[in-house]
């Protein structure tokens, strides 16, 4: 299992690398210019400037070599030195955001929090309430509790959260005045009263994307339970005599919780690419609206390094789920 | 052969399954007994119910769609139909052991087979974990399988057909049950391992003095342990019989028919294999007629008419036929009330 790991480790250098290039390649041929934003009065060589003072001005690979060299070289030294005082990175150049100048990683470092305890929460609130209710669903199956299990998950997994984010801030908002419509990034934590704001202005959004991790985990859960449910090897614990919750708890749901596992897994990516839409309608600035900030303004060194970013957990998590098929079923063998 | 006090007694069994198509009557009034060290040998054509009536018996029918319409179970002298789940399980995989059919999935694919041995140990007998483990490398080494301790933490995968047939048969024997249900308990295995499980099978029987039924469609092995043979057809018990009477003597027709398909080593070398000709019956209804009749080659008017129920032709030796074929004459026209 180590070697296999590791193996995929390695592996997976190429494929980022290969990953990174059609990342780039992309975003040139894509149309725009970063400096098309700017006001109309700007005369053309001062916006030649400007474009050649965002490195825009050396050829496509110089470009590429040297964001390479940034990301892989640069940003983790100068995370390195931001952690231990030191001063390796010491003057070699960051990524830069076209937008705002700064460098890329301060403003995803600012953002990820917003992302993580937004969407990660909803996701984690969405698979626990998802694995027991796709459990009780499938062991009574078409009992009223499955049918109406079935009829949440279809309109939570079929409703767009647009919907069901402007529904909740309507009600519960609007009308009812519980919860604010709108997430204030700048509180700050510090007592039991902010705690209650801060809980208060996560229940919106992390509600609406709980429910559609929900649904759409739950219907997994339900599945592949059932699938187990109906195997040989359930009658034979029932044979020896186990009780239901052995049989269910133990044999069923070892079971069934491999595909689950790695689906659940599989998702986490997701997370950190925040939830776009949602975020924008509730008006949390996470990772999510960076992106289509950074799109509209064609702040390419943004785009590129959040994309790549998103494209490393997607890989990394890959492994992470493989590796977890092959501990939770043993007759998986990787090598 | 054996006769020690009944331990199963089964009545008037019928098992129906409800399914779009409409109802399936799987088993139609089976009734059956056993007695302490005796071995039931049950055959009969695929189809025929043999699985669904053990499995009734236990109350493991999937239900719905199974239903279990009418009869008694009395394991012991007490009806297993309608005591209760908790007695159910206390029961099953303690007092009565049950061998499945299909050996590669019949074990949890993600449990080691120590485990899934030492299951039913601790939970009825209450041993630890030491001991259940102990008794579990001698479960394993009984039934032949070598290096059982370190075996003990391998995964059902890890083993081949013929050998996870033993790990269930270790299983089943694990609580040193009263009753043992094997249901094609050998098919799965090479001949020498066959000969070695019967051995096994026989020795447990006069040591323990467990009860056996043992489904099968390998007549020979019938002859060579059965004490009674029990012969389905349909979902009904058409025959009962002492194991010499049934070979040598077979009273039904279905039952001629059935040995006649064994190919003789000893006689002539048959040219083709014989096989019954048509097809069982779909069971949608409870038989009103005799089930076997459209297929039997003796079937006269009267078979049509009525469903001919068990009776004695000679001592323990009972047919459902109007029919008796031993003297190939027909029978006095029954009361069929019953049927
Ligand atoms: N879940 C079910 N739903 C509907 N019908 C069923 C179901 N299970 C079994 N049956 C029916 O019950 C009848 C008896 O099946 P059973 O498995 O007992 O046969 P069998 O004698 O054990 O055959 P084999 O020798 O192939 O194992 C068959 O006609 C089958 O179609
Ligand atoms: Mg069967």
């Amino acid at each position: 299992m180590l070697t296999f790991t590791l193996r995929r480790l390695l592996l997976s250098i190429p494929t980022l690398l290969a990953i990174s290039l059609v990342i780039f390649l992309i975003l040139e041929l894509a149309p725009g210019d970063p400096v098309a934003s700017m006001p109309l009065t700007i005369p053309p060589e001062v916006r030649e400037k400007i474009r050649e003072s965002l490195g825009l001005g050396a050829p496509f690979h110089v470009r590429y070599l040297l964001w390479l060299k940034a990301f892989f070289v640069t940003e983790p030294l100068h995370a390195l030195d931001a952690l231990l005082g030191t001063d390796f990175a010491a003057g070699s150049q960051r990524i830069l955001s076209f937008q705002s100048r700064s460098p890329v990683f301060d403003i995803i470092a600012e953002r990820l929090p917003q992302t993580l305890t937004v969407v990660g929460m909803a996701y984690l609130i969405g698979v626990l309430i998802a694995v027991p209710i796709g459990i009780i669903s499938a062991y009574r199956q078409y009992s009223w509790f499955d049918q109406i299990g079935t009829l949440i998950a279809m309109l939570g997994y079929s409703v767009p959260t647009f919907f069901t984010g402007v529904l909740l801030i309507v009600v519960f908002s609007v009308h009812l005045g519980w919860f604010p419509s709108i997430y204030d990034t700048t509180l700050v934590v510090d007592s039991w009263d902010s705690f209650l704001l801060q809980v208060r202005q996560m229940t919106l959004p992390v509600a609406v994307l709980a429910l559609y991790n929900a649904a759409q985990i739950s219907r997994f859960m339900r599945a592949s339970m059932l699938d187990n449910l109906h195997q040989d090897y359930v009658r034979t614990a029932r044979a020896k005599g186990m009780g239901e919750r052995v049989v269910v708890f133990v044999h069923v749901l070892r079971n069934s919780m491999i595909p689950v596992v790695t689906v659940v897994a599989l998702g986490v990516p997701g997370v950190f690419g925040g939830a776009i839409i949602t975020e924008q309608v509730f008006k949390v600035n996470g990772l999510g609206q960076l992106l289509i900030t950074a799109i509209y303004g064609n702040d390419v060194p943004m785009v590129q390094t959040l994309t790549f970013i998103f494209a490393i957990l997607i890989v990394l998590f890959n492994l992470v789920a493989d590796v977890l098929y092959g501990l939770l079923d043993p007759r998986i063998r990787y090598d | 052969m054996a006769d020690g006090p009944t331990v199963l007694d089964v009545r008037d069994l019928k098992v129906v399954f409800a399914t779009r198509a409409g109802e399936i009557h799987a088993v139609n009034r089976v009734s059956f007994d056993l007695k302490a060290g005796e071995l039931l040998g049950v055959v009969g054509e695929s189809g025929s119910g043999k699985s669904v009536t053990m499995m009734a018996l236990l109350g493991l029918l999937p239900s719905p769609p199974a239903e279990i319409r009418s009869g008694q179970v009395l394991f012991e002298g007490e009806d297993l139909v309608t005591c209760g789940a908790r007695r159910l399980k206390a029961i099953r995989g303690h007092r009565i052991g049950f061998v499945f059919q299909d050996p590669m999935t019949s074990l949890n694919p993600v449990f080691t087979v120590g485990f899934q041995i030492m299951e039913p140990l601790r939970r009825h007998l209450g041993l630890d974990k030491a001991r259940a483990r102990r008794r579990a490398a001698e479960l394993l080494d009984l039934v032949g399988i070598p290096d059982a301790s370190r075996r003990l933490g391998d995964y059902p995968h890890q083993f081949s057909g013929g050998m996870r047939q033993r790990v269930m048969i270790a299983i089943a024997l694990a609580c040193e049950p009263r009753l043992l249900i094997a249901d094609e308990p050998t098919t799965a295995l090479d001949v020498t391992i066959q000969a070695q499980i019967l051995e096994l099978v026989r020795d447990l029987r006069r040591s323990l003095g467990m009860a056996i039924v043992w489904i099968t469609h390998d007549l020979g092995v019938i002859a060579g342990i059965a004490d009674r043979v029990m012969v389905m057809y349909a979902g009904q018990v058409v025959e009962m019989a002492p194991v010499r009477d049934l070979f040598a003597d077979p009273r039904h027709p279905y039952t001629r028919a059935l040995l006649a398909t064994v190919p003789s080593v000893r006689g002539p070398r048959a040219d083709k294999l014989q096989a019954i000709d048509g097809q069982p019956p779909l069971l949608l209804a409870h038989p009103a007629a005799c089930s076997f009749a459209p297929r039997c080659a003796h079937a006269a008017g009267s078979c049509a008419v009525a469903n001919p129920p068990r009776r004695p032709v000679m001592p323990a030796h009972e047919v459902a036929c109007v029919f008796d074929m031993a003297r190939a004459r027909p029978a006095p026209v029954l009361d069929v009330a019953h049927g």
